[in-house]
């Protein structure tokens, strides 16, 4: 079995691909998302809630499925890599709005209130003071939220996209020595949380260290 | 429309299954969380990393590699599971892990005072475990763990890939029939989604009937 740990191996670039491109798209959209869910007009507020909802009370293979097998049916024909980068950015958009949202709360009104006093234009606001502190905040939630994509990337070998998960059954079947495959399979994702788990560790207890006054 | 609802109505055991699946693994991996979270403080070092290596495990593999290992790896090792008792044991090891995360959060979040307190009013470590600190920890716990089974619930859909006959394996064998995947598959996009949002609407009820006298 040990032979074909190099072919295993050699799908860590798609589990990473995927990963890293979903993360992004999802954290691109999550912004407009998240801003809008806190609008103040109803009109703006309510479809944004309603497609975070959406979006997560769907589990993701259902999703994965509904956009690989259901969407040729209306002339929408995706490959299994297209699909699976965009379905899980799109619902990651709702997971990291909902991370940016609660980030928001988090800080309160007053530095929002602190800098309308000051005569800052809502962009500066946004810009200037929101977003730093913002961005302090939630990144370690962001990095938490990027270990549970790297486990959720593994629903793309489910529509045939050659990733870890994939490689991993192709190698159990010709061996037939499923359980060495798997333990290797396993070890690899572990290994590749762990920088994202050491990081956000860190991230966190750097931010401790600096809002820990009172 | 009606092919919609036919549809509906040929996932309704699949339902079943999943319901089934989701209970039955959250009763057993609430009880495993609540003794690995014991025994994560336990006095021997051996007991203490063994409980850690199952949590880290359970928590950093995809619930879809181990349940391959399970339905594939183990009968390697001599050791058969039908499609159910598979996905019972992987999704109990699996939400176990972050069950026994949760109630240890939850344990550390009850104020320092109170342990303090309890001390000075004399009550044994004993009593001011079950008396002081277990109740209030239980209130910060509930609403985590609720979120945890309505996750549970939307991850049966990747009993799919073990072969057990749930809302996925049902909405494939029927697309396979009618060849309409996409309405097929937005019916179990709306099953999966109507439970988790009733269940989460819920758990927010829950949630604030428990915070009125707080």
């Amino acid at each position: 079995m040990f032979q074909y740990t190099g072919y295993i191996l050699a799908g860590v670039g798609g589990t990473v691909a995927i990963t890293v491109a979903a993360f992004a798209i999802g954290a691109l959209l999550g912004v407009p998302l998240a801003v809008a869910s806190r609008s103040g007009h109803r009109l703006v507020r309510w479809p944004a809630i309603s497609v975070i909802e959406v979006l997560r009370s769907v589990p993701n293979l259902v999703w994965l499925f509904l956009v690989f097998f259901g969407l040729p049916e209306v002339g929408i024909r995706l490959g299994p890599w297209a699909t699976a980068i965009l379905t899980l950015g799109v619902t990651s958009s709702a997971y990291l709005a909902e991370i940016y949202r609660g980030g928001f709360s988090g800080l309160g009104q007053g530095q929002w209130l602190a800098s309308k006093a000051l005569g800052l234009t809502t962009w500066d606001r946004g810009r200037h003071v929101l977003a730093p502190q913002l961005a302090r905040v939630v990144s370690p939630t962001m990095a938490t939220y990027a270990i549970s994509l790297l486990k959720e990337s593994a629903l793309a070998s489910t529509i045939g996209v050659v990733e870890l998960t994939f490689r991993g059954g192709l190698v159990s079947q010709r061996t037939g020595d499923g359980l060495t495959t798997f333990v290797v399979v396993g070890v690899v994702y572990l290994l590749l949380s762990l920088p994202l788990a050491y990081t956000s560790r860190r991230v966190d207890s750097r931010l401790r260290a600096k809002f820990s006054v009172g | 429309m009606d092919g919609f609802l036919s549809d509906l109505q040929v996932l309704g055991p699949g339902l079943g299954t999943a319901l089934q699946l989701a209970g039955l693994s959250l009763a057993l991996a609430y009880v495993l969380g609540l003794v690995l979270a014991l025994l994560v403080d336990a006095r021997h070092q051996i007991v203490r990393i063994a409980a850690l290596v199952v949590i880290e495990v359970g928590r950093g593999l995809p619930l879809l590699v181990i349940l391959y290992l399970i339905y594939r790896g183990l009968p390697q090792a001599g050791l058969y599971l039908d499609p159910m008792p598979a996905a019972v044991v992987g999704f109990t090891w699996s939400i176990g892990a972050y069950a026994s995360e949760i109630m240890r959060s939850s344990l550390n979040a009850v104020p320092p005072g109170q342990r303090e307190a309890a001390a000075a009013l004399g009550l044994a470590p004993r009593s001011a475990y079950r008396d002081v600190l277990l109740p209030q920890a239980a209130r910060i716990a509930v609403p985590p763990l609720m979120n945890l089974a309505i996750k549970a619930f939307q991850l049966t859909s990747l009993a799919y890939t073990i072969t057990l006959s749930e809302v996925m394996q049902a909405a494939y064998l029927r697309g396979s029939v009618t060849f309409e995947y996409l309405r097929t598959f937005v019916a179990a996009a709306v099953l999966y989604a109507a439970v988790a949002i009733v269940a989460s609407l819920l758990v927010r009820r829950f949630e604030r009937r428990l915070n009125r006298h707080v």
